[in-house]
């Protein structure tokens, strides 16, 4: 009946609800092709919106929130659950908002006799089947399901068959470590396996049996394990998939809400952390468009009981060849001595997850001290301008932008893994926009199909100079972006490989019409790093192993890589950090400090934008926030900083650089031309061994820093996945 | 419905503008109305066919079905000409024909042939033809497939030129075994005698028919469920608009008819839109099969006229209802899926679209159940209700969840153990599916429920007082 009219409002545009999402996201950016807006009528308020909006977006613009369970703005439209349907002037049926194009002049009601009617049925036949176990459901207090049927249920029950027959019951499915499932609650809205297939790319979930006999589920018994499968647990809007290591812990309601930023990765995702009784009782995403839209990778999830095992709660001092707990006093006194004893020789090395208040704070006693032995963990090439021009060493067309890429050629990353949220902006490039990609490096998989141009870095040159069909696409790209991964510049021979891939972005920089289009990106995969370089620091600790004057090495959460082969014998190791792993366990004294979510600390992510963490709960024992740390210790050593508080040391911050105290700003670099222009000056070989990552599998994910190392849940997942590996299915 | 044919009119006089000269030379003593509309009709009175009337000669399967068979019978006789008329004529002929969809919903044929004639953008355009039959009571698909296949081979011909489609998929019910089977060396026989392929009947046009088999769902017959399982995929009706015109099968332009709409094109056009539109009322016209199954002497799948009286069909036909006219109890008119009549409106029920309409039920697939005293009323439409809480996808919540609660509220109606108050909570209920959902198979379920609260209502409060009554019997002893 409606199909006349579709067809003259739509011009002959083509209109999948499946692709509905993208065609009005983009609807902005080709103002040249868009047809006039059109006029409809929402509880008799006039709006204009474009072709092809749905009722529901519609409604939206007048805020009015239309009831829903299946629909996502997110994922594809499914219109199945039927909550949002609402009557539509002269139309004798209700229409699901969700999936109906609106066409010109049409009076929508969305308060209306019908339309009440008809969400109070579809609300009781949701219930019908669905468990009265509210009061011990995890999701209880943050249920879409009970806060739907008390605004638009009915008031009363009529399921007389209770007496009889009872509700249906559905067996629970094991779909691995972190969520858990009661299916007997599932409504079957299908959010979860849009999400699977979707964004994770994970084609896992499905639904198997018809009517009421249809279940949700992986159909074999089988782990849903992707990098993003908590997302999942938000998705749901009832209590079917709720998060495992959570589960009976906490009510939404009891929950102190922190805003705060991940450190996992390099991404910078931000979340919330749940914080009851001084401990984090969960992680949620916070919606970011611009860096995480409302996904969170299973890392920076789950990884928070972390937090609580292997902390460093107490000073120590190494006394008689063994690490004894001393107050801060004596540990100070201690340290102070070592370091005054050292003159000049002294060396720090930053590792992944310090801030920016603690790397200045470090980087300005050192220099007071004469020494300028600071360095962080990872390495990066220093040839050329080193890191003195940001945009050598940024993520300069940042995470959000990647969606829109036509080409996308990945050196010696496993994007997946080492920041899965940039990955899933690719993979809905690759799904809506049939982004090409490339890879440079190991076959990983990455959830989509690519080129595989080859595992060792002159892939690039030859990309550079070459033929093949990949380096046409390459070339006549729009929007290309060139993604290196720091596994590609932890080799020996990183300048070359970065020359080789300044050098290819620049050729290719030169044909794109978009001025604001920056082809050259750099992929971190810790969330210090960017600060650091930024404040100053030297990547790469190779001058720390050649120095044998080396009296003190300070380690501010350095853990990686370190041994204590690297230093001479005699010198005083510092371990200043959150958590008892390898950096601790090789220190001569150990300054306990704060981790992410109890310190209110300045972090840069990969395409440098500034975001702060704030604190959720206090230290545990006696560690302390880092920066607080290193002041105090600057009294003992005699070179008093001079910073008494968190403004002061953001002042300072700013002095050395003023975009590390613009929150959320992204602090754009330039000077591509000239980074180049100086790389070139110096002669750098590449070889041909080829690239290795060392995130390989979702094995590697889970466990890669002090906190996910020490947290039981990652571990279940490693096991989970060498389980899963081992079944037949 | 009056509403939706307004709009199509509309449609026609605009769009059939370019045609005019070619149709004018057909309904030219028509001059009023617009090209493409059906002759008036002058009878009053309707049925019984003439032998030589009937489209399907060889429904019963006495004379050989294969090529040199159906030759015989005026298959392919002259098809060649008919493609060479060009699709305009085509879709002319069947809006003159006022055929209206034989699957049930009766779509104006015409209509929904001509919404595939648009620019041409690169896409393939498809025929599906919808031969899952599973509605209960409808047997007439599988009696054209297994006795008179190149009628359908040829009408899928003929039909695709129209559109302009490169091939048609049969997509044929899995149980349907010996159906597929005669279908499939019907199409290899057309093949063979170098009517489908490369230049079909060597008009100059490429057409290939290709033959899917089901694997037993009753929701695949629902357009957009045979396009998803067609595509490989698990039959659930997509959400429309899109519509199939749009993005059908493999997101092309897809027009999906049922088996008999296709069939009788080809006789259509060779007779004459006009003839066809000479039986039957005013836009209903036509011959159609009625399936006649249930309480009566001879079940039967009978070609007659539509609008022939619904009494005089089963009469004339199956032999009258088992017991005598006055044993009837209800009549189920259309399939499964349409509300019963009780034998006080089957005594002067027309059997066409607006007769049936006229008695609060459907034409549907015309497969007409006869009940008579001897049957359990509740507990026929209970068994129904649990065929279609057997058949639903599961997909929207409506029909998943609402059909097993009016199959568990039924099951309990046919002992009576419930309250008469329930009867209405019954009744909003199937209210609170219809319409709900996103295909009609909830519709479908709801109106049996309907159709017996509506006329067996005193039935179903007599058995809860007996079983209550009996209940407290045993009570007291």
């Amino acid at each position: 009946m409606l199909r006349l009219t579709v067809q003259k409002a739509l011009n002959g545009v083509l209109l999948n609800p499946k692709h509905l999402g993208p065609v009005l996201s983009k609807g902005a950016a080709d103002v040249a092709k868009k047809p006039a807006q059109i006029e409809v009528f929402i509880d008799d308020k006039p709006v204009l919106v474009d072709p092809g909006t749905t009722v529901l977006q519609a409604a939206a613009l007048v805020g009015v929130e239309i009831p829903r369970f299946c629909y996502h703005e997110r994922l594809a439209v499914a219109g199945n659950c039927r909550m949002c349907l609402v009557e539509v002037e002269k139309s004798p049926k209700p229409v699901a908002a969700c999936a109906m194009p609106v066409m010109k002049g049409w009076r929508i009601k969305t308060n209306s006799e019908m339309t009440k009617r008809a969400r109070e049925g579809v609300m009781e036949f949701l219930l019908v089947n669905h468990p009265l176990d509210c009061p011990i459901c995890d999701q209880g207090g943050e249920c879409d399901l009970q806060d739907q049927s008390m605004a638009f249920g009915s008031d009363r029950s009529r399921f007389t068959d209770i007496d009889f027959s009872g509700k249906r019951a559905v067996e629970d499915k094991d779909i691995g470590p972190l969520i858990k499932t009661i299916m007997t609650r599932c409504i079957h809205c299908t959010r979860c396996i849009r999400f699977a297939s979707e964004v994770a790319g994970i084609d896992d979930l499905g639904t198997t049996g018809r009517g009421s006999d249809m279940q949700v589920g992986t159909y074999v018994e089988k782990f849903f394990l992707s990098e993003l499968s908590g997302n999942v647990i938000d998705l749901c809007p009832v209590g079917a998939l709720t998060s495992k290591p959570y589960s009976f812990t906490a009510r939404p309601w009891e929950l102190r809400r922190t805003d705060s930023i991940d450190v996992l990765d390099a991404v910078g995702s931000n979340i919330v952390v749940c914080t009851r009784t001084g401990e984090v009782q969960r992680i949620l995403p916070r919606t970011n468009e611009e860096v995480n839209e409302e996904w969170l990778s299973d890392k920076s999830r789950f990884a928070y009981d972390g937090l609580k095992r292997q902390r460093l709660v107490t000073p120590m001092f190494k006394c008689d060849g063994q690490l004894r707990p001393v107050d801060w006093e004596t540990a100070l006194i201690g340290v102070g001595n070592e370091i005054k004893r050292a003159g000049s020789d002294v060396a720090a090395i930053a590792g992944g997850m310090a801030d920016a208040e603690a790397l200045v704070a470090l980087k300005d006693l050192f220099n007071k001290l004469g020494s300028e032995h600071l360095y962080t963990e990872s390495p990066f090439p220093v040839n050329g301008s080193g890191t003195d021009l940001r945009s050598r060493y940024l993520l300069n067309n940042g995470i959000a932008p990647a969606e829109e890429a036509d080409v996308v050629l990945f050196i010696g990353t496993n994007a997946r893994l080492e920041a899965p949220l940039l990955n899933a902006r690719v993979r809905k490039g690759y799904i809506h926009n049939e982004t090409e990609i490339g890879v440079i490096g190991p076959c990983v998989d990455l959830r989509y199909e690519y080129t595989h141009i080859g595992e060792d870095p002159s892939c690039i040159k030859d990309l550079e100079c070459g033929n093949s069909p990949f380096a046409q696409k390459l070339k006549a790209a729009k929007k290309p972006l060139i993604i290196v991964g720091q596994d590609a510049l932890s080799r020996p021979d990183s300048s070359g490989v970065l020359l080789a891939a300044q050098t290819l972005s620049a050729l290719l920089q030169k044909n794109l019409q978009d001025p604001h289009w920056k082809v050259l990106n750099i992929l971190h995969k810790v969330a210090g790093q960017v600060a650091a370089l930024d404040i100053g620091y030297v990547p790469g600790y190779e001058k720390v192993k050649d120095n044998s004057q080396l009296k003190v090495a300070y380690l501010l959460g350095a853990d990686e890589s370190i041994n204590r082969s690297c230093f001479p014998l005699d010198c005083f190791i510092i371990y200043q950090g959150h958590h008892g792993d390898c950096g601790a366990a090789m220190a001569d004294a150990i300054l306990p400090g704060a981790a992410y979510t109890e310190k209110q600390a300045t972090y840069v992510n990969t395409e440098g934008r500034t975001q702060q963490t704030l604190v959720a709960v206090s230290p545990p024992g006696l560690s302390r926030e880092d920066w607080k740390i290193i002041r105090a210790l600057s009294e003992f050593v005699g070179e008093r900083l001079p910073y008494d508080n968190l403004d002061q040391i953001r002042c300072r911050l700013d002095e050395i650089a003023p975009h590390l105290t613009r929150y959320g700003n992204v602090e754009n670099a330039n000077y591509f031309a000239q980074a180049l222009q100086l790389s070139q000056k110096e002669s750098a070989a590449i070889n041909t061994k080829p690239i290795d990552v060392s995130q390989r599998s979702l094995e590697d994910f889970y466990m890669t820093d002090v906190i996910s190392r020490a947290s039981a849940t990652m571990a279940k997942c490693v096991n989970a996945y060498k389980t899963q590996q081992s079944s037949k299915y | 419905m009056a509403n939706v044919l307004i709009r199509f009119s509309y449609l026609t006089k605009n769009q059939i503008g370019a045609l005019g000269p070619i149709s004018c030379s057909h309904v030219q003593h028509y001059s009023s109305p617009p090209p493409g509309t059906p002759p008036p009709q002058t009878k009053t009175k309707f049925g019984p066919l003439a032998d030589q009337d009937r489209i399907f000669t060889n429904l019963y399967g006495k004379h050989d079905w294969r090529l040199k068979g159906a030759l015989k019978r005026g298959d392919w006789y002259k098809t060649k000409e008919i493609i060479c008329k060009g699709a305009d004529w085509i879709i002319n002929e069947i809006k003159v024909s006022g055929l209206r969809g034989r699957g049930g919903a009766g779509f104006p044929s015409g209509m929904k042939w001509s919404f595939m004639v648009k620019p041409d953008d690169g896409r393939p355009k498809y025929l599906v033809i919808n031969a899952d039959e599973g509605e209960p009571g409808t047997c007439k698909d599988r009696d054209i497939m297994r006795h008179d296949p190149h009628k359908l081979v040829e009408g899928c011909l003929l039909a695709g030129s129209a559109m302009g489609a490169k091939a048609a998929y049969i997509y044929i019910r899995g149980e349907f075994y010996n159906e597929a089977s005669n279908m499939q060396v019907a199409i290899a026989e057309a093949y063979q005698a170098g009517l489908l392929g490369k230049n079909a009947c060597g008009s100059g046009y490429d057409f290939d028919v290709f033959m899917h088999r089901g694997a037993g769902a009753y929701i695949c017959g629902e357009e957009t469920a045979l396009i998803e399982s067609l595509e490989g995929k698990q039959g659930k009706p997509r959400l429309k608009p899109p519509f199939p015109a749009d993005v059908g099968v493999f997101g092309c332009p897809t027009t999906v008819t049922n088996v008999e709409t296709v069939a009788v094109a080809p006789t259509i056009l060779r007779r004459g839109g006009a003839w066809f539109a000479s039986f039957g009322r005013t836009r209903n016209s036509g011959t159609k099969l009625f399936n006649i199954s249930g309480h009566i002497v001879n079940p039967c799948t009978v070609e007659e006229e539509m609008s022939i009286p619904l009494r005089e069909l089963i009469d004339m036909h199956a032999g009258g209802v088992t017991g005598g006219w006055d044993n009837l109890l209800a009549i189920i008119p259309g399939g499964s899926s349409t509300p019963l009549i009780p034998k006080s409106v089957c005594d002067d029920a027309i059997m066409d679209f607006d007769g049936l309409v006229a008695c609060q039920t459907s034409l549907g697939t015309a497969a007409i159940i006869v009940m008579n005293k001897q049957t359990d009323i509740v507990k026929a439409i209970a068994r129904l209700i649990m065929f279609y809480k057997h058949e639903s996808c599961g997909q929207c919540t409506p029909c998943r969840e609402g059909i097993s609660w009016m199959n568990k509220m039924m099951y309990r109606f046919v002992d009576g153990n419930a309250r008469p108050d329930e009867i209405d909570m019954l009744w909003e209920l199937s209210k609170q599916i219809e319409g709900h959902t996103i295909c009609a198979l909830g519709d479908g379920a709801a109106w049996p429920v309907q159709g017996l609260i509506r006329h067996f209502r005193p039935e179903l409060e007599m058995r809860m007082q007996k079983f209550h009554q009996q209940n407290q019997q045993k009570m007291t002893n």
